[in-house]
């Protein structure tokens, strides 16, 4: 089978056959990867239904059409119509002037987009990863992030750097790093992770209309995912504050706060928990910086115990963050100590199985909340 | 070899207005003009041609019109023995099989995540790693795993860190894009573009340094960079191009010229595609050659590789070559003109190999048909191992973060935390 295969080389049936399988093949490891990919297929109700994808793709369109200054500048997004096809059909409608590809030079094109913004226009910066940011971070915090302050607000900087950020299936160290609590660290940038598609067309308008510096961390597996827009999500003026977390599920037990994928995994937790008594009030960040300290407090205030849940690495984290907010202003309303989920305190390894004991998964959050809830289970995970 | 060494001209000589006239490509190929080594017509491209300018002299000759000159005398007017002939060929169908059996186990699943596929590439690795003693370094990019297997990374360790097994090269912690090799000096398989261009670079400024400052015997390790033409537009490309001539270091910069970088083609990306040029703006030679036929490729790495040994510095040697996949195999290849690639398909240096043996009555038939079911077996017992190993151990999660693995600290009770025998027993808790 080996030699057949091989054969065909060059031939146009081949073409067809593998993109075929790399179809397959991706749905396969997506929904082998993220449990949560099939889960939300069942929860179509009369509403419209819309994968994140799409809204990103929808939101830039209407902020593109709406304000004539608004340019997207990135690798691939024009003719490849976007690495991850966010970018899809932009190029056709705006043209080249519009949405610029760019050659493989982040710091270049980042710089470059912060200059622009000096000047007025907003321009969109995609990085192919936020990984390859790292290239460009000198721009993002130098440039774009201090230039307000420097320039005693003469400059003010309304650019948005967006991309994908975090782990995704099998891409080894250097592509699947979070940089969610480095850009929020730094003052000046407003730093946002939707986790569906209502969040993510809602903010992406707002950080295209922000007069500041943001940067827009997406997640690649979630960018297939289905989520349903009521009728105001898909207006076009249709817009989320930044700064305000939202509460996805209440609860009076125990708050888990998220963001990005996460949510999607807290969510399937608090239905675990929910089944064994234990009722979960799940927080979607949204926005990271600034952090919605008012709205986490508040939930633990009601539910006196906290499991702060990441992808990143738990060193400095935005767990650690949230973990300090919470002693800062509601120490006494604690019952347990703060549960801090967070991937491991490696570079992510390759190999499958590494993989996911690198990255939280819904069982490690269900054991964080039961601890705090006072149950008695191991600290580590078994199998 | 000191003739052809006179012949690398040294830039700085040159006076400027003879290098800026607009030439078409294809004149500065190596035997574009002799047809004793042409495997193939010359090829036109139509859209890759810039103006038709006449041309003047070249800032940097063919190379092999010195060796022309000299085999001339010799008694053969081959450019390989049988024997070499034959290794070559060998290793090219390695990385081709190796390539196509990666693509099976990818759709199959038992591989995942990125894999960037060398087919249609394989004369440039062969032809110059082939030169290269096992001391010497090798730097790659994400389209590693022929560079890996061309400087002697047994197969079975290739395919199992693809498989993500404890067996690979680095015991399933890297993965496809990270094939690192100290025994045999592969310094990685990086994913950033360029990022491996000053990792390279220092290699080599290692191998100048202790031949000078450590005086060790015999340090004359040169360093060969691989990376594609989208790289060539990347800061850090020019940052090292002007250091390694600067400090004069044993390297050689490798540019393998596939015309595209994922969909953006290279005429879209780069104001002048003539990467060839940028190598005396920096004080080095800039060489282009065909990179689809490697006898060419050979006759110009043995070249650079030899001037870097002697410690003349750096050389920048632009390959022209075409990926026959996708850049990657999640990527659909749309953008690519079918025409382009029905074009290079012909050109294949696999083929075009075989036939110089065949013409030249270096090989018969039944030899090459003998190395390719050798290399057969030889994949599919790979692929056996690697299906075999086991998965690593969930031990091994926290293992290799530090050198020193003091850098967990101490934990609760006062001690190092790396010092308690089940320390690696835990999972993200650390």
């Amino acid at each position: 089978m080996l030699r057949a295969i091989r054969h065909k080389v060059g031939t146009i049936s081949y073409f067809c056959l593998i993109r075929c399988l790399e179809a397959s093949y991706t749905l396969f490891a997506l929904q082998s990867i993220c449990p949560a990919f099939g889960a939300f297929r069942a929860f179509a109700s009369a509403a419209k239904e819309m994968t994140v994808r799409e809204a990103l793709n929808s939101a830039l369109d209407e902020e593109m059409s709406a304000d004539p200054k608004v340019f997207l500048m990135g690798e691939e997004v024009g003719e490849y119509q976007g690495a991850y096809k966010i970018s899809k059909g932009l190029l056709d409608k705006y043209g080249p002037e519009r949405v610029l590809d760019t050659p493989i030079t982040e710091a270049g094109f980042a710089g470059i987009g912060v200059g622009a913004a000096y000047y007025g226009l907003r321009p969109v910066v995609e990085f192919m990863t936020f990984n390859f940011s790292m290239q460009a971070i000198d721009h993002i915090i130098n440039s774009a992030a201090k230039s307000n302050y420097m320039s005693a607000g003469q400059i003010s900087v309304p650019i948005v750097f967006r991309g994908p950020n975090g782990a995704a299936a099998g891409v080894g160290a250097q592509h699947s790093q979070c940089y969610a609590a480095w850009y929020a660290s730094c003052p000046g940038l407003k730093v946002l992770a939707p986790y569906s598609s209502e969040d993510a067309r809602g903010l992406l308008k707002a950080a295209i209309r922000d007069p500041d510096p943001v940067v827009f961390l997406e997640n690649e597996l979630l960018y297939g995912e289905s989520f349903p827009v009521s009728a105001e999500v898909l207006d076009s003026s249709f817009c989320l504050p930044i700064g305000k977390a939202k509460i996805e599920r209440e609860g009076k037990d125990v708050t888990i706060t998220a963001y990005s994928k996460m949510v999607g995994y807290a969510l399937k937790a608090a239905e675990i928990l929910a089944k064994e008594g234990v009722s979960a009030e799940v927080i979607n960040l949204r926005s990271i910086r600034p952090l919605d300290r008012t709205t986490i407090n508040a939930s633990v205030r009601k539910t006196n115990r906290l499991v702060t849940v990441e992808e990143g690495f738990p060193q400095h984290g935005v767990g650690a963050e949230i973990c300090t907010s919470v002693v800062e202003e509601s120490f006494g309303y604690l019952d347990a100590p703060v549960e801090r989920i967070a991937g491991a305190d490696v570079p992510m390894p390759y190999a499958a199985n590494l993989e996911r004991m690198a990255v939280p998964q819904v069982e490690d959050i269900v054991r964080a909340a039961k601890r705090a809830c006072h149950r008695s289970v191991p600290l580590a995970a078994t199998a | 070899m000191s003739l052809s060494a006179t012949k690398f001209v040294h830039p700085i000589t040159t006076p400027p207005s003879t290098r800026s006239s607009d030439k078409p490509l294809f004149s500065t190929f190596f035997g574009s003009n002799h047809t004793k080594l042409r495997f193939n017509k010359p090829i036109v491209v139509a859209q890759r041609r810039s103006s038709s300018a006449a041309s003047t002299s070249s800032p940097v000759v063919a190379v092999s019109d010195v060796v022309k000159e000299k085999k001339l005398k010799s008694a053969s007017n081959l450019l390989i023995t049988k024997e070499e002939g034959l290794v070559i060929y060998e290793d090219m169908i390695l990385g081709r099989f190796f390539e196509d059996m990666c693509a099976q186990m990818y759709y199959r699943g038992k591989m995942f995540g990125f894999v960037h596929l060398y087919n249609g590439q394989e004369a440039v690795s062969t032809g110059f790693i082939k030169f290269l003693k096992k001391e010497d370094y090798v730097v790659s990019t994400y389209r590693d795993h022929v560079h890996a297997l061309s400087k002697g990374v047994p197969a079975r360790e290739v395919m199992s860190e693809l498989f993500g097994k404890a067996t690979g090269c680095c015991r399933g912690q890297g993965g496809s894009m990270h094939m690192f090799s100290k025994q045999y000096n592969l310094l990685g398989g990086f994913a950033f573009i360029g990022e491996g261009i000053p990792v390279a670079t220092g290699a080599a400024f290692s191998s100048k340094y202790r031949r000078e400052v450590l005086k060790e015997p015999g340090a004359d390790e040169v360093t060969l960079a691989f990376f594609g033409d989208g790289t060539c537009n990347n800061g850090q490309f020019y940052e090292c191009l002007n250091m390694a001539a600067l400090w004069k270091l044993p390297i050689v910069f490798v540019v393998e010229n596939n015309l595209w970088a994922i969909g953006m083609s290279h005429l879209r990306a780069t104001s002048d595609p003539q990467i060839w040029k940028k190598g005396p703006a920096f004080g080095m030679p800039g060489i282009h050659v065909d990179g689809m036929d490697v006898l060419k490729v050979r006759e110009v790495a043995k070249e650079a590789i030899e001037r870097a040994r002697r410690g003349e510095g750096p050389t920048l040697v632009e390959c022209e070559t075409y990926r026959f996949r996708g850049h990657s195999l999640a990527d659909p290849d749309e953008l690519r003109d079918p025409a382009e690639k029905a074009h290079y398909a012909g050109r294949d240096p696999i083929t075009a190999l075989k036939k110089y043996l065949f013409d030249n009555k270096l090989a018969s038939e039944q030899e090459l048909k003998a190395i390719d079911k050798k290399i057969e077996e030889l994949l599919d017992d790979a692929v056996e191992f690697a299906d075999e190993s086991p998965l690593p151990p969930r031990s091994q999660l926290l293992e290799n973060v530090f050198a020193d693995p003091k850098g967990f600290g101490i934990g609760p009770d006062g001690k190092y935390r790396c010092e308690d025998p089940k320390f690696t027993q835990g999972t993200a808790h650390v």
